[in-house]
C-alpha cells in the first residue's frame, strides 16, 4: 500500500524511517518528539526528505534519485491535523466541499450525506469553525479530508487537543470511519489505548527512528512499561 | 459655503477619479509585490523593498521630476509608450493617476504585506493537502484571510492619492479640467485675491471625502474581520 524509505535532517534531529503498510489502519506510535509528525508531513508532501523514496499504491510520490517530488496538492492524501486547521472564513459546508472543488470532483450528494451522517455533522453545516467545539472541529476536519476522496488518510493525533470526555465522544466515529470508509489509514498517536482501538499494524518510533514494527502484540509489552515511553529501543537499554 | 464654480466641481470629480483609478490600478501589482516580499527569499529582495519604499522618503517633487524625465513625452520611455501604444501620461489626468499611484504604492504594499505575513501558513498547508494548487491556495485561503489588510492598504492608498500634490503638479502640472485636482485647485485659489471662500469650500469637500473614506474602510474591515473569525 504505502511504502516509505526516507531520511531527513532537521537541525540536530535526524528522521530515518523505512516501512511498508498493508491496507487497514497503521499506527505510527511513539513519544512526542519521536518524529511522527515529521514523517506524516513527508508522506503528505509538506516536508521534503533529503533522500529516499515514498510510494503509494504503486505510484511514486517521492524519489530523490529519480528527481521525483510530487507536490502535496497532487498527492490526494487526506490529512487531519492535530489542531483541525479548518478554514475560518468558510462555513462548515464549504470546508467539507473544499477538497472536492480543488480536485475538480463532481458533486456527489450521496457521498456527502454518507460522510455527514457518519460523522454526525448535519447540525453544523451552516456554522462557522469559529463557534464549534474542539470535538466538532475535529469531526469536520475528518469529514473534510474524507470528502476529497483521498487515497490515504493521515490522522495526526486527531484527539490530542481534546479532553477525555471529548475523546470518548469522537472515538466511535473514527472506528466507524476505519470500518466503513475503505481508505487506508495512518494513525499517528502516542496513546496506547488509542492505538489499540484503532490500528491493526503498529510502527513504533523513537528519536527519529523506527524501533519496532508489527501487530497489536507489540502493545502488550508497551503497556507493561510506562505508558508513553518506548523501551523496545535496544540502544536505550 | 458650498457654492462652487463648475471648474471647482470639476476638480473634485477629477480628484475622485484620479484617486480611485490609481488605487484600483495599483492593487494587482501591490498584492503581487506584497506577496513576493512576504513569502519569497530571493537575491535583490532588499533592493526591491527599497525601491518600493522610495516614494515614501523622497520629496514628492523629486518623484514627480523622475516621472517627468522618464515618462514625459520627450523622455525615452514616454516617447516609446506614446509611439507604440498611444499611451501618454504627461499633462493628462492619467499621468496624475500614475503619480498618485506611485506615491501611494509603498503604503498599499506595506499594509497588504503585513496582513499576508499574518496569515497562518498551516492553513495553506491544509489547503495544499486538500488539492489546492498554489494559485488556488492563494485565491481561496491567503487572499481572503488577508482581506482586512488589503482593504486597509486600498484605503491608505486612496487617501494618499487624494492628498497628493507635489509629484502630481511636477509631473502633469496644474491644468484645470485635466490635471487640476482638489489640492492643486486649493493651491491655485490661495494664490489669487478673493479665492479664500472657494478654497474653504474645497477644503470642506476634501474633509468630507476623507471622512467618508475612513468610515467606509473601517466598516469594510470590520465586516471582513467578522467573516474571518467565523460568525
Amino acid at each position: 500500500m504505502l511504502s516509505v524509505e526516507i531520511e531527513k535532517r532537521l537541525g540536530d534531529f535526524v528522521l530515518q524511517a523505512a516501512f511498508e503498510t498493508a491496507s487497514g489502519a497503521t499506527a505510527l506510535f511513539g513519544p512526542s518528539g519521536a518524529g511522527k509528525t515529521s514523517l506524516a508531513n513527508a508522506i503528505a508532501g509538506l516536508l521534503t526528505p533529503d533522500r529516499g523514496r515514498i510510494r503509494l499504491a504503486g505510484e511514486t510520490l517521492f524519489d530523490s534519485q529519480a528527481g521525483i517530488d510530487m507536490p502535496a496538492w497532487r498527492r490526494r492524501i487526506g490529512y487531519v491535523f492535530q489542531e483541525g486547521r479548518l478554514f475560518p472564513h468558510l462555513s462548515v459546508r464549504h470546508n467539507l466541499n473544499y477538497g472536492r472543488w480543488m480536485n475538480g470532483l463532481a458533486a456527489d450528494a450521496k457521498t456527502f450525506t454518507r460522510v455527514v451522517e457518519l460523522l454526525d455533522l448535519g447540525r453544523l453545516l451552516d456554522r462557522r469553525p469559529g463557534n464549534l467545539s474542539g470535538g466538532e472541529r475535529q469531526r469536520v476536519a475528518v469529514g473534510r479530508a474524507l470528502l476529497m476522496q483521498p487515497r490515504l488518510l493521515l490522522l495526526d493525533e486527531p484527539l490530542a487537543s481534546l479532553d477525555a470526555a471529548r475523546k470518548a465522544d469522537i472515538f466511535p466515529y473514527l472506528e466507524r470511519l476505519r470500518d466503513e470508509a475503505r481508505v487506508p489509514i495512518v494513525y499517528v498517536s502516542h496513546d496506547v489505548a488509542e492505538v489499540r482501538r484503532m490500528a491493526t499494524q503498529i510502527i513504533v518510533m523513537d528519536q527519529g527512528r523506527i524501533v519496532n514494527q508489527g501487530g497489536l502484540e507489540l502493545l502488550a509489552r508497551q503497556s507493561a512499561n510506562r505508558a508513553g515511553t518506548v523501551l523496545d529501543d535496544p540502544e536505550r537499554l | 459655503m458650498l457654492s462652487l464654480t463648475p471648474q471647482e466641481w470639476t476638480a473634485v470629480a477629477l480628484s475622485l477619479r484620479v484617486a480611485l483609478v490609481s488605487t484600483v490600478a495599483a492593487l494587482p501589482l501591490g498584492i503581487a509585490i506584497a506577496l513576493l516580499l512576504a513569502r519569497k527569499q530571493f537575491w535583490g529582495k532588499a533592493l526591491i523593498d527599497g525601491l518600493v519604499h522610495l516614494p515614501l522618503v523622497l520629496p514628492p517633487v523629486v518623484t514627480g521630476y523622475l516621472l517627468l524625465i522618464t515618462l514625459g513625452r520627450k523622455a525615452p520611455v514616454g516617447a516609446f509608450l506614446a509611439e507604440h501604444f498611444g499611451i501618454v501620461f504627461s499633462f493628462r489626468w492619467t499621468g496624475a493617476a500614475l503619480a498618485c499611484g506611485v506615491m501611494a504604492f509603498p503604503l498599499m504594499v506595506r499594509a497588504i504585506r503585513l496582513s499576508i505575513e499574518a496569515v497562518d501558513r498551516r492553513l495553506e498547508d491544509a489547503a495544499a493537502t486538500l488539492g489546492a494548487s498554489p494559485l488556488w491556495n492563494f485565491a481561496t485561503v491567503t487572499l481572503p484571510l488577508a482581506l482586512p489588510g488589503v482593504v486597509a492598504g486600498m484605503m491608505l492608498a486612496f487617501a494618499r492619492a487624494l492628498g497628493e500634490f507635489g509629484a502630481t503638479i511636477t509631473f502633469v502640472s496644474n491644468i484645470p479640467g485635466e490635471t487640476q485636482t482638489i489640492s492643486a485647485a486649493i493651491y491655485t485659489l490661495t494664490q489669487v485675491p478673493e479665492g479664500d471662500s472657494a478654497a474653504l469650500g474645497l477644503v470642506v469637500i476634501a474633509l468630507l471625502i476623507s471622512l467618508a473614506a475612513l468610515m467606509a474602510s473601517e466598516w469594510l474591515a470590520r465586516r471582513a474581520n467578522a467573516r474571518l473569525h467565523g460568525i
